[in-house]
């Protein structure tokens, strides 16, 4: 872990909880009027993969994927302008926050239904595979998508053909308002089933930005050399309510208390504590990066905000290719 | 590349055109692969993908786990990346597991990220009636596809569409379901050679006729066919328009015919209730209803699932002696020897004696 790369992470993570709470505080004004789903507490895995993953490599994401979108470098104003469902949005207001694309740096698409991105990503792993590239397919997901059958079978093909395919998932202990315990048998872990099914698989703190970031660099060397797909299970937290900008631990489904002790392991504060405590970072450069990224996120919103709807005609274009 | 120079033709069987049309996308893309539940198995899917691994190897041309949702979302992925998949699968039942994947992801893939990118996938399945296939081996359920904007659903009837239809479907750069009904794989006709085309949209008018309208599709435009034989014999002249695909409808070719003859009878191998022969009857009532000259008609299967027995399945589907009743009815004249001349064939729940089963 070289200082550069710590200090990378930071910023990155820091700049994903910015935007997205600045999402969570505008979002009453109801000019984002699509369903959000945000990944504040859970930043610490987008920025490691972003920074772990190539630029020419792939991601595909699903519901909660804001973080993945712009930890991969996706263009934070388009974004937003899809959440404002604007013509400049990233899908030109068609998708809205659960359907966000930048192919430009190879973010190939999220999309709202659990599990249906996971064999997309096997498939762009297998087109690597027959042109012959060293590309990594990156599929990120949550602890409820290995509940779906096409996470077995997407697994399965990617392990029988060796595809160059990282599965990242963030177990975030909930689906919605169901927990983990009600939705699988205690004891069995996540990455003990993937690697069950011959996907070779570990699994990590994922409030630990460095650890994670070590852990996606290493499975994306296993990767790049050849030794097939690869899974990672990091765990995680979320914050706010499943979908919406509030917190909703009042509504009965878990407890104040554990949300607060979920809270306090939170990535940010540590990686920001740890590179002050070891001199590797000052508060000045902190501070300075917090006002860039005020900066950066204040002119995204303007432009979402500032940009005009499609036209109605448009609901009729791009039907068929 | 197709070409617009004759091509000279020879009798294929509807199957043979397939496999020939494969090898001829394969040949011409390196970007084309073909897989699906036993491709390269002894039986080829029913002849049409034999030869084709040896022909093209093993990373193009490969059998697949019984995952038929993933291995769509799998063809997706790799179609985002430049790749032109065709799948496979040998009862279109089979695929009635992947509709995530095809109505979720491949047909909105296009629109809802406002056409940056095109699933150009091929998704061939096969549909029957007979030998006991019952009701989960047997579904004629192309209107559930048509349905839903953003596929195009291909439904060719000869072997030189078959060819030409499949051909088109994998070079399109939408998703397209290509649907062969297993009573046809051994039909025989003309098949012109090479990478010719037949373009996805226009019906093909499968006979002239004056009197009446038949809108059908795939295997039923066999038994109106068969249909307009006997009713040329008593001098009634049947338009006969094979729709080829289901999405897009041939609209302006159907409402010129019945505009011409005044009668429509709509074909359907499917149930009833929400066919592709419900949405011609309603198109051609609002559009035409000053050309007609009797109620439209549609003849298609009841709303029942197909049962298995032999005993059970006499009767049961609609032939060309149903056909022709009904055209005597809209006409107003005597039923008279229909019965006679177009018996039910014996047995009836094969297409011809070259089919012993079992699948």
């Amino acid at each position: 872990m070289t200082p550069d790369i710590a200090k990378e992470l930071l910023f990155r993570m820091k700049r994903i909880r910015h935007i997205e709470e600045e999402i969570s505080v505008r979002y009453s004004e109801q000019a984002m009027r699509c369903p959000v789903h945000l990944c504040t507490g859970q930043e610490a895995v987008s920025a490691a993969a972003g920074l772990a993953l190539k630029i020419t490599d792939f991601a595909v994401s699903g519901h909660r994927a804001h973080g993945h979108y712009m930890g991969k470098g996706g263009d934070v104003p388009a974004m937003l302008a899809e959440m404002y469902g604007k013509r400049t949005g990233c899908a030109g207001g068609r998708g809205g926050s659960m359907h966000l694309i930048d192919e430009s740096v190879g973010f190939m698409g999220s999309t709202a239904i659990v599990g249906n991105t996971i064999p997309v990503g096997v498939g762009l792993g297998l087109s690597f595979k027959l042109s012959g590239t060293d590309q990594v397919s990156c599929i990120f997901f949550g602890d409820g998508a290995v509940e779906t059958g096409v996470f077995y079978e997407s697994m399965n093909f990617a392990a029988v053909k060796k595809l160059p395919v990282l599965f990242v998932c963030e177990n975030n202990l909930y689906s919605v308002y169901s927990p983990l315990r009600v939705r699988q048998p205690e004891g069995r872990k996540i990455f003990e089933l993937a690697k069950a099914i011959g996907v070779e698989s570990a699994h990590g703190d994922g409030n630990d930005v460095e650890l994670v970031y070590t852990m996606l660099a290493d499975a994306i060397a296993r990767i790049r050399a050849g030794a097939g797909p690869q899974f990672l299970e990091f765990d995680t937290y979320r914050w706010r309510e499943h979908c919406g900008p509030n917190f909703d631990n009042d509504i009965g489904y878990r407890t104040e208390q554990e949300y607060l002790e979920n809270r306090a392991l939170e990535p940010i504060k540590k990686q920001q504590d740890k590179l002050l405590q070891a001199k590797l970072i000052t508060t000045a450069e902190i501070t300075a990066h917090e006002e860039s990224v005020r900066i950066e996120t204040d002119a995204a919103f303007r432009f979402a905000i500032e940009s005009p709807f499609p036209d109605k005609a448009d609901v009729y274009r791009n039907i068929y290719a | 590349m197709p070409d617009s120079t004759p091509h000279p033709t020879r009798q294929l069987t509807f199957s043979t055109a397939i496999n020939e049309a494969l090898n001829i996308a394969m040949q011409t893309d390196d970007k084309v692969i073909c897989y699906g539940l036993g491709t390269d198995d002894p039986k080829g899917n029913f002849g049409t993908t034999l030869g084709l691994q040896e022909k093209f190897g093993p990373q193009r041309v490969f059998d697949m786990p019984l995952s038929e949702n993933a291995m769509t979302g799998v063809a997706i992925g790799a179609s985002l990346n430049g790749i032109r998949p065709v799948m496979c699968h040998q009862r279109f039942d089979f695929f009635l597991l992947a509709m995530d994947q095809l109505v979720n992801g491949a047909a909105k893939w296009f629109y809802m990220f406002d056409g940056q990118r095109s699933v150009p996938i091929t998704i061939r399945l096969v549909i029957g009636r007979g030998w006991g296939q019952g009701p989960t081996h047997s579904q004629n359920l192309q209107a559930w596809f048509a349905h839903i904007p953003g596929l195009k659903v291909v439904m060719p009837t000869s072997p030189a569409d078959a060819k030409g239809m499949l051909l088109s479907s994998i070079f399109d750069p939408n998703p397209v379901v290509f649907i062969e009904h297993r009573w046809l794989h051994n039909m025989v006709g003309d098949v012109p050679e090479g990478d010719v085309r037949t373009p996805i949209g226009p019906l093909r008018i499968a006979r002239s006729g004056s009197d009446v309208t038949i809108v059908s599709m795939s295997y039923m435009t066999v038994e109106a066919l068969h249909a307009a034989d006997y009713l040329q014999k008593r001098g009634i002249s049947c338009d006969i328009l094979d729709l080829r695909c289901v999405n897009p409808i041939d609209w302006p070719a159907i409402f010129s015919s019945v505009q011409k003859t005044g009668k429509l009878l709509a074909l359907d191998s499917g149930a009833e209730t929400g066919s592709i022969a419900g949405e011609v009857v309603a198109r051609v009532a609002m559009n035409c209803m000053s050309s007609l000259t009797a109620a439209p008609a549609r003849l298609a299967m009841p709303d029942v699932p197909e049962p298995t027995s032999f005993g059970m399945t006499k009767g049961f589907y609609v032939r060309a002696s149903d056909v022709a009743v009904k055209i005597l009815d809209m006409l107003g004249l005597e039923h008279g020897d229909v019965h006679e001349q177009l018996i039910e064939p014996t047995p009836h729940d094969v297409p011809g004696s070259w089919f012993t089963g079992p699948f």
